[in-house]
């Protein structure tokens, strides 16, 4: 890995731009045919999660460059990152508390 | 710099400690410029997190029915409902922009200056034509009832989520817009290639400001990405 220098840029084939709009294309299409054909339950947020995780790779990877940066900035950026799906997977579980709380004592539905 | 040289040497996690560990300065080789908008950036994100995951903890503690997504947001052509039609012409807009976005950077790099400006207004029309999508899209909903306190199709927090979300970032594209208007100008005027002073900090501007608006950018896709999966689709 040679450290990047502000004085020389990177460059790069536009080609692996096109491939990976194309697969952002790909991803987005993907996502909405599980909503067209009304795929219900796990295998929908799972699918919806997949491509939504994959496209947002590709664009910190590839568009914003963070494959060509040094370490010391990837790790700085994706570690709060990762801490904040890890922060809203938590709290989703605690929803689904919430929730189950509310259904049995406040009598909204018949236990 | 001599101590990169000896630095290039090491594995790329050694190479990570040592940035880290320095004395003077941790991101070697970034400019001020890149590194402040990245840090925007963060702070940005756990601004739009906290929305979602607001949003999510509404969505799965009320006892209300939350709204249908397909059926709140079909548009019906030739008589036939299509879910989420205008959702995912939007989202493939936007998609469109970073793309053209992303061969700007890299005309930048290669000083081509007129593929740059034109690349770089290329985004600027796509964006706009999301953020026009956008607005029809807000006028159709509350024509047909969504406020911020109520709908006719459930919950009623789903119109407080939704109002604050898509606003706030429509808000960033707008605003994007605006500032990539400004560097698509100073690119076609040919201001990076002759050093000329901006009027606002009187700095000599760099090919390098089209990569840092293009940072910005992408992260509003980035964003889309989470809003059309988690709001939309979810």
């Amino acid at each position: 890995m040679t450290p990047a220098t502000p004085a020389v840029d990177r460059q790069h084939s536009g080609r692996l731009f096109f491939v990976v709009w194309a697969w952002l294309f790909a991803l987005s299409f993907l996502s909405w045919l599980v909503a067209y054909f009304g795929i219900a339950g796990i295998p929908r947020w799972s699918l919806i999660s997949v491509f939504m995780l994959a496209k947002a790779a590709l664009i910190v990877a590839v568009f914003m460059r963070l494959a060509w940066e040094r370490l010391a900035l990837v790790f700085a950026i994706v570690a709060p990152l990762l801490a904040l799906v890890a922060f809203i997977s938590a709290l989703n579980f605690e929803a689904v508390y919430i929730h189950s709380q509310r259904e049995n004592y406040q009598g909204v539905k018949a236990p | 710099m001599p101590t990169d040289l000896t630095v290039a040497k090491k594995s790329a996690l050694r190479q990570m400690t040592d940035d880290w560990s320095a004395d003077q300065r941790v991101f070697r080789g970034v400019t001020w410029g890149k590194a402040m908008m990245w840090v925007f950036i963060l702070g940005d994100a756990f601004i739009f997190a906290c929305f979602l995951l607001g949003y999510l903890a509404v969505r799965h503690t009320t006892t209300e029915a939350w709204p249908n997504t397909a059926e709140v947001f079909t548009i019906h052509v030739g008589g036939k409902p299509i879910p989420f039609l205008l959702i995912i012409v939007m989202t493939l807009i936007l998609d469109s922009s970073s793309g053209t976005m992303a061969l700007a950077i890299n005309a930048a790099h290669r000083r081509e200056r007129k593929k740059c400006a034109a690349l770089l207004f290329a985004t600027v029309l796509l964006g706009l034509t999301f953020v026009g999508l956008q607005a029809m899209e807000w006028r159709n909903l509350i024509a047909e009832g969504l406020r911020p306190a109520h709908n006719e199709w459930g919950a009623a927090q789903f119109g407080s989520c939704f109002f604050l979300i898509t606003g706030f970032h429509g808000l960033h594209v707008s605003f994007g817009l605006l500032f990539m208007a400004n560097i698509a100008r100073k690119v076609a005027r040919g201001d990076f290639d002759d050093g000329r002073r901006g009027f606002f900090t009187g700095r000599r501007g760099r090919y390098e400001a089209v990569e840092i608006m293009g940072l910005y950018w992408h992260f509003v896709d980035l964003v889309w990405v989470f809003i059309f999966a988690l709001f939309y689709l979810w």
